[in-house]
């Protein structure tokens, strides 16, 4: 058994599982609103603006919200503990690691909370 | 024909080179041991495993022309379009992603380490019955393409994943052997096997890229072995 403080759910089938639910929740989001683009090519402001302000989509926008940011960080995860290791770095790996996760980690955060006042936040 | 080989002794050698051969084949057909041999007659300084020559023992993998394979079994023909014709020359290095020890010769150690971890022997903590344990026809039938590894690791050195992380990712080899008992009907040890299946790492990092399949001299699936797995780890955690 090999542990892992860093990743989402530090278990892989936990990991897995969330990976392939966000990717499922993004695609259906992406089809739906590449649809919606197709059938109102004369989109307007105020119909754009009551269309994402309507509570379905801004329930839409946070599950994609919280999909993209699981699925980046798992993602990234991944990348990071395959090509920042000591094959690549030496000695110095766990701590390009650490610095890399740590800032792809509160970017992710940023863009949640960034998200969620833009949804819900009304303006 | 040409044959161009990697060759690295690390106790004279700052860095590995690829030296060149020129070998007759007279036309034939040859295996790529054959090739090895003669050259062996001309450079006998020339390192690699052999054994039974019949791609049972697994003693030289290695990586021919790009694409991992067993010396004993692959006709230069198989190689690459011109190889055996001589208007491509043959290009053998050591399998990719291990320490190597001297030319083809590669230290096999963390290999076999993640296969020691998966405990590839039969757990029963029942009592043993006078005979045998007896499976039926079917559950026999499970075993197929997967007993069959000769463990020569060809794909587990074809495997990224396996190469950035041979330490912490089990590899194609010993997760074929990992499902090779949590699919035998004798052994009850699936509970167990299962828990040490389940962090981000061991079985996790592998993507699907499948190619462990498309490497395996043994035409042996490891990676619809680890979608088994997978599938009973998501039946018992979910």
């Amino acid at each position: 058994m090999v542990t892992s403080v860093t990743s989402l759910g530090r278990n892989g089938l936990y990991d897995w599982l969330i990976q392939r639910v966000s990717a499922v929740v993004i695609a259906l989001y992406v089809i739906g609103m590449v649809g919606y683009l197709i059938c109102n090519s004369d989109l307007d402001y105020a119909t754009w603006s009551a269309f994402m302000g309507s509570v379905p989509m801004r329930i839409a926008n946070t599950l994609m919200l919280f999909s993209v940011a699981a699925h980046t960080w798992i993602g990234l995860w991944s990348v990071t503990t395959d090509y920042l290791t000591g094959l690549t770095f030496g000695k110095a790996a766990t701590s390009v690691r650490l610095v890399v996760q740590m800032g792809i980690a509160l970017l992710l955060l940023v863009y949640i909370l960034w998200g969620l006042l833009m949804i819900w936040g009304g303006a | 024909m040409k044959v161009s080989i990697y060759r690295y002794n690390p106790d004279t050698d700052r860095e590995p080179t690829m030296k060149e051969y020129e070998v007759d084949t007279q036309g034939k057909d040859l295996m790529v041991l054959d090739i090895l041999a003669l050259v062996k007659e001309q450079d006998e300084s020339l390192s690699y495993r052999r054994s039974c020559r019949e791609g049972v023992c697994g003693s030289d993998g290695m990586n021919i022309n790009g694409k991992n394979g067993l010396a004993c079994i692959t006709p230069l023909s198989e190689v690459a379009p011109g190889v055996k014709e001589g208007k491509k020359p043959l290009v053998l290095r050591p399998l990719p992603g291990l320490p190597v020890i001297r030319d083809l010769v590669v230290d096999m150690g963390v290999f076999y380490q993640q296969y020691e971890k998966v405990q590839p022997y039969l757990q029963n903590q029942s009592p043993a019955p006078a005979i045998e344990r007896l499976q039926s026809p079917e559950e026999r039938a499970k075993l197929d393409g997967l007993y069959e590894c000769i463990l020569c690791a060809c794909c587990s050195t074809s495997c990224p994943s396996f190469w950035w992380n041979p330490e912490k990712f089990l590899g194609p080899a010993a997760l074929l052997q990992s499902y090779r008992f949590l699919a035998d009907s004798r052994d009850d040890a699936t509970e167990e096997r299962l828990s040490r299946l389940d962090d981000p790492f061991s079985l996790f990092r592998c993507h699907g890229i499948m190619n462990c399949v498309s490497v395996c001299p043994k035409g042996l699936n490891p990676t619809r072995a680890i979608g088994h797995i997978r599938s009973m780890l998501l039946e018992r955690g979910v």
